[in-house]
């Protein structure tokens, strides 16, 4: 069984949700990310969702485009997050770690080598914010044979068709992006995510994650009670910017964050 | 290319390897209802009617072939013809593309319309038929391009739109796509999205190319009454590739007439320094298409120079990308310096000031010409007026305006 079921299997048991914090990779500093991971990890985080920095990140708000362009002022690469992840899993097996980012590093990478790194490397699962399944003919075969899981993003746009489609060729989970907007916005609005719930699983056994527009322990609560899972990106990348010249700081920082809202799910999920 | 008759893109957006559909998901369906509104005005009569009667009376075309005799004679070779495009309402072939869109943004029901701009053309012709028909209207635009061509962003608070300054990035052009995307995103059920260059996700490259192709029609008739037979070489600059496209569309399926776009060299191809993706660049995904992109071995996007602020884009049309690799078209550079004698060459020669980005093809028009024998036609895309860069051109020559 891949790391991703055992943990959503382990979350159930307990009968929590699942949350897992976002952070970009090389922000602020290359040097800072593995312990970060670890940091999270130990505060409560079940998964890590972790930002492949980009040049033009389009589906991201202000927030991550900066964590994006701190961490390209170092020059992190792709090869730079597989030696990150390679680094977290001599001491963390368990913890599932979900890369986040754009098509055109992976296109230029190829996909297949892309693959086989990302399953050498320790990487569960790969959300590519601008590859539809439509596009992804090699894409999928590439992640498929080398079991690295595509994760594909719903909307409240989405249709049952693209649903359907989504599903048949999404792995892991499903992540549904809970408005329409950019990520670190603030328009959540729980009713109509938990209607767009109904819909995803009317077409999927897989578990249904909800991200955007998390921002704090309250709303993390408050979608905990409907999905399978929680994402909260922008809310970390911030605690990350405030507390920027201290690594200390930061991971004080990303830490009391994430507790907080892990107990917060705790409270009203358990 | 054979026989067979050019008809791409296929269904789902390519043209062989390029195009497509590559965005979040939140854009998929309301891409799919663009596809479905636009497949269907292109063949109601009512939009047809409407579109050209706007472009006859509102935009004023034709716009005329005019035979640059003089800059002719003074290169000695192939007769020269310059499609003026610069004579269209708001100076330039953007609005024949903004016309097109608007039309379809009322027919849908949109209330709202979002553009980016490079150097300011685009979002002029945006903010022009979004106050005619009424419709809110915001253009974003890179904080350095806001600099470079101050005239055009206030033409923009004139007419009534709102200009956003975008701060990130490389704050160009490729910036105001990213954010007008993130706009769009967010705003998606009453704003239509007018990109104005023949890229970002399909169905843009063939609707801005089949709203833009009264470039090439035109030519067509134009030039077979003055030289009863079609041209040697079509010539166009191409930064997204919008105006070039216009023009080599109607003759793809001619094989005997040369189809030349030209890329920004800026300081030199092998400075680095440029805007030719199609020259020095490789393939990759950005903006919602796969095509030739300026890009670094880690697949980030690197900046891009040219002294013309429209052609300072680091990718192109996926269209270009296909005609390039299946060498149906060829694609040249043009460094600023270039560019800029053309600029001035062609000021006091024929008394017509062209826009820096017209002034790469008409620069590479004049080193063809002088290859080609008298008897031979080229025609020269003008697809824009010079008067926005006269403080560009001034600063370069050290005086303020």
């Amino acid at each position: 069984m891949s790391r991703i079921e055992n943990k959503f299997n382990s979350v159930k048991d307990k009968a929590s949700t699942a949350l897992i914090p976002y952070i970009t990779a090389g922000d602020p500093k290359p040097q800072y990310t593995v312990k970060m991971m670890h940091t999270l990890v130990e505060a409560g985080a079940d998964f890590l969702e972790l930002g492949v920095p980009f040049s033009d990140p389009m589906a991201d708000g202000p927030v991550i485009q900066r964590a994006s362009e701190r961490a390209l002022k170092h020059k992190v690469s792709l090869n730079d997050v597989f030696d990150m992840v390679k680094l977290f899993r001599q001491k963390d097996n368990e913890t599932p770690v979900i890369l986040m980012g754009y098509l055109n590093p992976i296109e230029v990478m190829g996909y297949t080598l892309f693959a086989k790194s990302a399953a050498a490397a320790g990487v569960d699962g790969i959300i590519t914010v601008d590859m539809p399944p439509e596009e992804g003919a090699d894409y999928l075969s590439a992640l498929y044979q080398h079991e690295i899981a595509p994760i594909f993003l719903t909307a409240p746009t989405s249709t049952d068709q693209r649903i359907q489609t989504i599903s048949g060729a999404g792995r892991g989970f499903i992540y549904y992006v809970s408005f329409k907007g950019i990520t670190g916005a603030s328009h959540l609005d729980v009713s109509s995510v938990e209607m767009n719930l109904k819909r995803i699983r009317a077409q999927t056994d897989l578990p249904v994650v909800v991200g955007f527009g998390i921002k704090d322990a309250a709303s993390a609560a408050e979608v905990a009670k409907i999905a399978d899972a929680v994402v909260v990106g922008s809310a970390v990348i911030n605690k990350v910017e405030e507390n920027m010249d201290s690594e200390e700081m930061i991971m004080s920082s990303i830490s009391g964050l994430i507790t907080q809202m892990k107990k917060a799910i705790d409270d009203v999920v358990c | 290319m054979g026989i067979e008759q050019y008809s791409l893109p296929d269904e789902k957006g390519h043209f062989g390897p390029y195009g497509g559909i590559f965005v979040a998901e939140t854009l998929m369906q309301p891409l799919q209802e663009l596809r479905i509104a636009y497949e269907q005005y292109l063949k109601d009569d009512e939009f047809i009617k409407e579109l050209d009667d706007d472009l006859r009376d509102y935009v004023g075309r034709p716009s005329p072939l005019y035979l640059a005799q003089h800059w002719t004679d003074l290169n000695g070779g192939a007769k020269i013809y310059l499609k003026r495009e610069d004579l269209n309402h708001t100076g330039a072939h953007k609005i024949n593309n903004t016309v097109g869109q608007a039309l379809l943004a009322r027919r849908m029901g949109k209330t709202r319309i979002i553009a980016e701009t490079g150097a300011g053309q685009h979002g002029v012709a945006s903010a022009t038929v979004a106050a005619r028909l009424g419709l809110e209207c915001v253009v974003y635009m890179g904080a350095e391009d806001i600099k470079r061509q101050a005239i055009n962003v206030y033409r923009m608070k004139l007419l009534g739109a709102q200009v956003i300054s975008v701060e990130s990035g490389s704050k160009t052009l490729k910036d105001a796509l990213n954010e007008a995307m993130r706009d769009w995103v967010t705003n998606i059920d009453n704003t239509f999205y007018i990109i104005g260059t023949v890229a970002g996700p399909h169905p843009y490259p063939a609707m801005v190319r089949d709203f833009q192709a009264i470039i090439g029609r035109e030519v067509r008739e134009q030039v077979q009454e003055k030289e009863q037979r079609l041209p040697d070489a079509l010539v166009a600059c191409v930064g997204g590739g919008s105006n070039a496209i216009g023009l080599f569309y109607p003759f793809i399926d001619n094989t005997a007439v040369r189809l030349i776009g030209v890329e920004a060299a800026g300081d030199g191809i092998e400075t680095g320094r440029h805007a030719a993706p199609l020259c020095a660049g490789k393939s990759g995904v950005l903006h919602g298409n796969r095509t030739y992109l300026m890009e670094d071995k880690d697949g980030q996007i690197i900046e891009t120079h040219s002294i013309s602020a429209g052609l300072d884009y680091p990718g192109v049309g996926p269209e270009h990308a296909w005609l390039k690799d299946t060498k149906r078209a060829e694609y040249v550079s043009i460094t600023d310096e270039e560019a800029l004698a053309a600029f001035h060459e062609l000021t006091r020669i024929e008394g017509i000031i062209p826009a820096l980005e017209s002034s790469h093809a008409l620069a590479y028009a004049a080193k063809l010409a002088k290859t080609m024998s008298k008897d031979k036609v080229i025609v020269v895309n003008l697809s824009g007026r010079g008067d926005k860069d006269i403080h560009t051109v001034a600063a370069l020559s050290g005086i303020k305006v």
